[in-house]
């Protein structure tokens, strides 16, 4: 089995994470891959969901035709407000980050070591122009940090990792990584699977990581 | 009697001189004084450095002053975006400087330099590339970095309202980071889409304070850059 066919589709380690944010929280999510929990967030819960520039209670996009190019998200695309929602300047916003008020904050990965390190924010290429945004403020001062992320990158190289080779977003700040193939906490004693997806073995995922891998799966 | 409402962008703008330091407001194009910016590409001052979340998109607004080689030096977050390559091409060229910030620490510093803190310490990029030349202190046995404050000759803003007196509200996520940049530049101007008496504007409701703001710009109609760049506009 091609490690493509294998394990969840991006959708579904969406709808897996999102299965995980309780009712009541205030949760931040990084561009791109995190976007796509919103879509899951269960019905009978309420999730205030804070966007970097400046609002407590994003809705979904708008109608075609009836956004504000002045309400947009991190990712710059037009977003709603929900009843209860909240503008804000960006220091009172990262007050909101860094004085550890929000509870959650999913972010995209390059890398993950099993110490918690993250790496997201550059490839430290020739010729890439470095933007770094809000990542380091929300992974210093958020209360826990998910990363949701394919387990390996598309040409099959792991992207959790002993040590990361890509510049450090923050050291040791990753409480747990959602991916196509297992959920994974990081632990003192390094990354340990609690939960595998359908269908997939715990020596599968070991073997697409770069890393020891502990299985803390219930029995 | 206090009235600090100008003619025109162009008189707003006219005082800004080579080798000034300009806060421009915006996260993308939210809040970008576009109208403020291209009186700026007009009054010609260089040699520019420019405070500001982004680096412009297309080839109009902040990627337009930066295209004319008026700026020699970003102060920013995050200078990439998917539809300009005026930033990336100058930057690769060694053309302009860009000093990297994360966005809290861009936003506090720009707060705490209106606000009179030289300095302050932050958790944000310790034990990252970030972390290179800055004091480091250890604080409840987490490491923080000594940031600086951040100040400007010049801070251009965009709001949706404001009084002659220059008490300012803004419009959804378009506020960001101008009220900061209102109390850190020594002088402010904000363009408004709606110039109201003072007594206009509910004081509960304010939230800039006119004493940060020196000049306010009547621009009724704002153009918006994802407009602009849809139909491949470029300034001039």
């Amino acid at each position: 089995m091609s490690p493509a066919a294998m394990g969840l589709t991006t959708r579904q380690v969406a709808r897996r994470a999102a299965q995980d944010i309780p009712d009541g929280s205030y949760v931040n999510l990084g561009i791109g891959l995190p976007e796509l929990i919103a879509l899951f967030i269960p019905d009978d819960r309420e999730i205030v969901l804070h966007i970097e520039n400046g609002l407590l209670g994003m809705g979904p996009s708008p109608e075609p035709g009836k956004g504000d190019p002045e309400l947009i998200n991190a990712g710059k695309k037009q977003v709603t407000t929900r009843p209860g929602a909240s503008y804000f300047h960006q220091a009172d916003s990262f007050a909101m980050i860094r004085g550890g008020h929000l509870d959650l904050s999913v972010l995209g990965a390059l890398e993950v070591a099993a110490n918690g390190d993250l790496a997201n924010w550059s490839t430290g290429g020739e010729g890439a122009i470095p933007a770094v945004g809000g990542a380091m403020d929300l992974v210093s001062g958020v209360k826990a940090v998910y990363v949701i992320t394919r387990h390996c990158t598309r040409d099959g190289t792991p992207k959790l990792v002993e040590r990361c080779s890509y510049p450090l977003t923050g050291a040791r700040v990753v409480d747990r990584v959602y991916t196509d193939l297992a959920v994974i906490d990081i632990t003192p004693n390094g990354f340990e699977v609690v939960e595998l997806s359908p269908g997939v073995s715990f020596d599968e995922v070991a073997a697409r990581t770069a890393a020891p891998l502990g299985d803390a799966r219930p029995a | 009697m206090i009235d600090k409402r100008v003619g025109s962008p162009r008189e707003a703008v006219a005082g800004i001189g080579d080798g000034d330091t300009v806060m421009i407001g915006g996260f993308g194009e939210a809040g970008s004084p576009i109208e403020l910016i291209h009186a700026l590409i007009d009054h010609g001052a260089a040699n520019l450095t420019v405070i500001s979340n982004n680096s412009g998109s297309g080839e109009i607004g902040l990627a337009a002053l930066i295209r004319a080689g008026q700026v020699a030096k970003i102060v920013c977050s995050f200078p990439r975006s998917t539809n300009s390559t005026v930033f990336p091409d100058l930057f690769n060229a060694g053309r302009i400087q860009l000093e990297l910030v994360p966005q809290g620490t861009l936003a506090e510093r720009i707060r705490a330099g209106g606000a009179g803190i030289p300095a302050f310490y932050t958790p944000t990029a310790a034990g990252t590339d970030l972390e290179a030349g800055k004091e480091r202190r250890e604080f409840n046995g987490r490491p923080c970095l000594l940031e600086h404050a951040l100040v400007a000759d010049w801070s251009l803003i965009k709001a949706r309202t404001a009084d002659s007196h220059g008490n300012l509200v803004y419009n959804k996520t378009a506020r960001n980071f101008s009220p900061l940049m209102a109390m850190a530049g020594r002088n402010t101007v904000a363009q408004a889409s709606s110039v109201v008496k003072p007594g206009g504007l509910d004081p509960e409701a304010v939230i800039t304070p006119g004493i940060f703001v020196d000049h306010v710009v009547h621009v009724p109609n704002p153009q918006h850059e994802s407009e602009l760049v849809a139909r491949g506009a470029r300034y001039p």
